[in-house]
């Protein structure tokens, strides 16, 4: 068994070893490329051609929306579950906490009747989310053990019985309307406003650059003492603690970054349906995209993005390849289920996720020395 | 709780030396256990202190207290004149006590050379802003505890930087431990057991690390089970048994006292 694991892990090193072991330009033409790629995907035109990449059932550029919408979620629990190695079960409280506050903020329906624009809530969103976080977090991060993942859960079951209240400000199931989209002023060729109702393509665009963004600040955090000291935490929080890691510190700013993420993403999410209800989050999300992180590689920002893109764009996909061939394979309606029995055979024949957990080879300097290595002498 | 009086206690006719630990009269219990009772000792700058004992004699227990894991039922233990006990684990690295584990404790999933960097974070100032946009200082600091760490696993002789720490041999592990420990800068080094499961050619070339970690003006306390390596490194010994201090002194001092021998008969010397 160990030795299995072994064997997967040396097999995912190798992989590793070959993309950073190439030249330094084309790893960037190739993620520019892919960026390219992502960015033209929505475009009839061009999905048209790639009839075994495409949903054949739904419209393609919303599952596309959705799928990097998940992605953002998913690359946000990352930091918290996969870094920091702090088990976040109610990350979708966040998600919820951020389309909320955004909802509240802009919509004439709301008790508070500002109508300020949707840009303009969004980072209040953030900052709502991020307080939250500091809030739940303050007191049980000190802990160790299993609280946060208690802690966490009844968070999230809070705000969603709060939000299924009728009286309270959420309104409970008749919800929030008339929640803004996006930048209005923003006009499409047609002179309507870019986002709006029929076309998804902008709103996915959007996501995909807040994505980007996203990435590049995580990958900065991860590259500096910030990771460092999330990854020893991870792995041995009293080690960490005596070599003077400020771990509570840490722990605090990885579950604010996780939850600003979160409430990122629940802001988008309000700007594109601009209607919301407590029955736009359940539990079950929360699990989801927990389970994305786990399948793609907890602790590998790609990692994550490739587990949310198979945990929400595959289903799509086959219902789709189903549907070509005459059947109705609806395999969204069993996503639970099957990702359920997919975590459990990855927990026992790959238990780092498809894409493991990248310590990257330092830099240059330390691979040259690492091609002609000295063996210590003992 | 046994209350023996220790029979013999031959402090070292002190120089006019300038203390830097003071173990001042600490008792630590766990429940009934009394792990240390009223430990009494002085480390000096500069020297290279032995702390010895049978199996469960409370050694590694006067670690954990002096490096803030415990907090000991009585006494105090004071390093630079400053009270440690109740400060956060991170504080008093960052006041210059710095450790190795009995069992071995680094990051398995780093590299060695990210293991060493997080001990040279301890006293670098960037913050997660500056981090999150690459700010002047997160570079600044990046490069010199980077080169800092290398230097580090040069000094230990660890030839791969970018290896996993899983990955290292036993002995490197064991040395990476050090070379973290002394990334976090510290004054003064504990290690715990270091040379345990050693062959004898490493031992002798962690002695040398020792004496080279001495001459960078690095204070050290040194728990050692292999009594030739104690012998032929430390300047003096502090012995323990049954959490109690039996004796102090020179090395040859406490090698002929008669409590020392009694306590170590039937024990193997060489636990290791
Ligand atoms: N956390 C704890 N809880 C309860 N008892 C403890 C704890 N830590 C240590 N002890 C007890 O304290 C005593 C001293 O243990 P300690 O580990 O300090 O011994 P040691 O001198 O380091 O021994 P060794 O040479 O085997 O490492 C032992 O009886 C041990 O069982
Ligand atoms: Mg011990």
């Amino acid at each position: 068994m160990n030795a299995h694991i072994e064997k997967v892990r040396s097999r995912g090193a190798s992989m590793r070893a070959r993309w950073d072991s190439m030249p330094r330009q084309v790893r960037w033409v190739a993620l520019l490329a892919l960026i390219v790629f992502l960015y033209l995907l929505p475009n009839r035109w061009f999905y048209i051609n790639l009839w075994y990449f495409r949903t054949m059932e739904s419209d393609m550029a919303t599952v596309l929306f959705e799928t990097a919408f998940f992605v953002l979620l998913a690359v946000g629990l990352n930091v918290v579950v996969g870094f920091a190695g702090l088990l976040d079960l109610g990350y979708f409280g966040f998600f919820a906490v951020g389309a909320y506050t955004v909802a509240l903020l802009t919509s004439p329906e709301s008790r508070f009747d500002i109508g300020w624009p949707w840009l303009a809530a969004v980072p209040a969103a953030v900052a709502v989310t991020m307080i939250s976080g500091v809030i739940l977090g303050g007191p049980t991060l000190r802990l160790r053990g299993d609280y946060l993942a208690i802690v966490t859960l009844g968070f999230a079951e809070m705000i969603r019985l709060y939000a299924s209240r009728n009286e309270g400000i959420a309104n409970g199931q008749r919800g929030i309307p008339q929640i803004p989209h996006p930048v209005p002023d923003v006009k499409g060729s047609d002179g309507q406003s870019l986002f709006g109702v029929v076309d998804a393509r902008p709103y996915y665009w959007l996501t995909l650059t807040i994505i980007i963004f996203v990435i590049l600040g995580v990958r900065n955090l991860t590259r500096s003492r910030v990771g460092r000291a999330w990854v020893a935490i991870r792995e041995d929080e009293d080690a960490a603690q005596i070599m003077g890691v400020p771990t509570f510190k840490y722990k605090l700013w990885a579950f604010a970054i996780g939850a600003a993420v979160g409430g990122l993403s629940g802001a988008l999410f309000a700007g594109k349906q601009s209607f919301i209800n407590s029955d736009s989050f359940q539990l079950t999300n929360s699990i989801l995209v927990l389970a994305a992180v786990i399948l793609g590689g907890a602790g590998n920002i790609y990692g994550a993005v490739i587990g949310a893109f198979i945990t929400w764009y595959l289903p799509e996909w086959v219902r789709g390849i189903g549907g070509a061939l005459g059947l109705e394979i609806n395999v969204a309606e069993y996503r639970i289920l099957i990702f359920g029995a997919v975590l459990i055979v990855m927990m026992i024949f790959r238990p780092q996720g498809i894409l493991p957990n990248r310590r990257r080879a330092a830099e240059f300097a330390d691979r040259r020395q690492e091609a002609a290595p000295t063996e210590a002498s003992t | 709780m046994t209350d023996t009086v220790p029979d013999t206690t031959a402090p070292a006719k002190a120089p006019p030396r300038e203390a830097l630990l003071e173990v001042d009269h600490v008792t630590l219990r766990f429940g009934g256990v009394v792990a240390l009772n009223d430990v009494d000792f002085t480390l000096y700058k500069g020297e290279i202190l032995g702390l010895i004992g049978p199996n469960g004699a409370g050694k590694t227990t006067c670690f954990n207290a002096m490096t803030g894991v415990y907090t000991p039922t009585q006494g105090e233990i004071r390093f630079n004149g400053q009270r440690i006990s109740g400060r956060a684990r991170h504080k008093i690295t960052q006041m210059g006590i710095a450790r190795t584990f009995q069992n071995i404790r680094l990051f398995p999933e780093m590299t060695a050379l990210e293991n060493v960097m997080v001990g040279a974070d301890a006293h670098h100032k960037t913050s997660v802003v500056s981090a999150l946009f690459r700010l002047p200082r997160f570079w600044k600091e990046e490069r010199s505890g980077r080169d800092r760490a290398h230097d580090l696993l040069r000094f230990v002789g660890i030839a791969r930087p970018g290896e996993l720490a899983r990955n290292l041999s036993y002995g490197e592990q064991r040395r990476l431990e050090i070379a973290r420990a002394l990334a976090t800068s510290p004054t003064l080094l504990c290690l715990d057991e270091p040379a345990a499961g050693f062959n004898p050619a490493e031992k002798d070339s962690l002695l040398q690390l020792i004496r080279k970690i001495r001459d960078t003006g690095i204070t050290v306390l040194l728990i050692e089970h292999d009594m030739r390596l104690v012998m032929g490194v430390t300047d003096r010994i502090v012995v323990l048994e049954f959490g109690k201090k039996i004796a102090e002194g020179l090395p040859a001092e406490v090698r002929d006292n008669p409590a020392v021998v009694a306590a170590y008969l039937g024990v193997p010397t060489d636990a290791a």
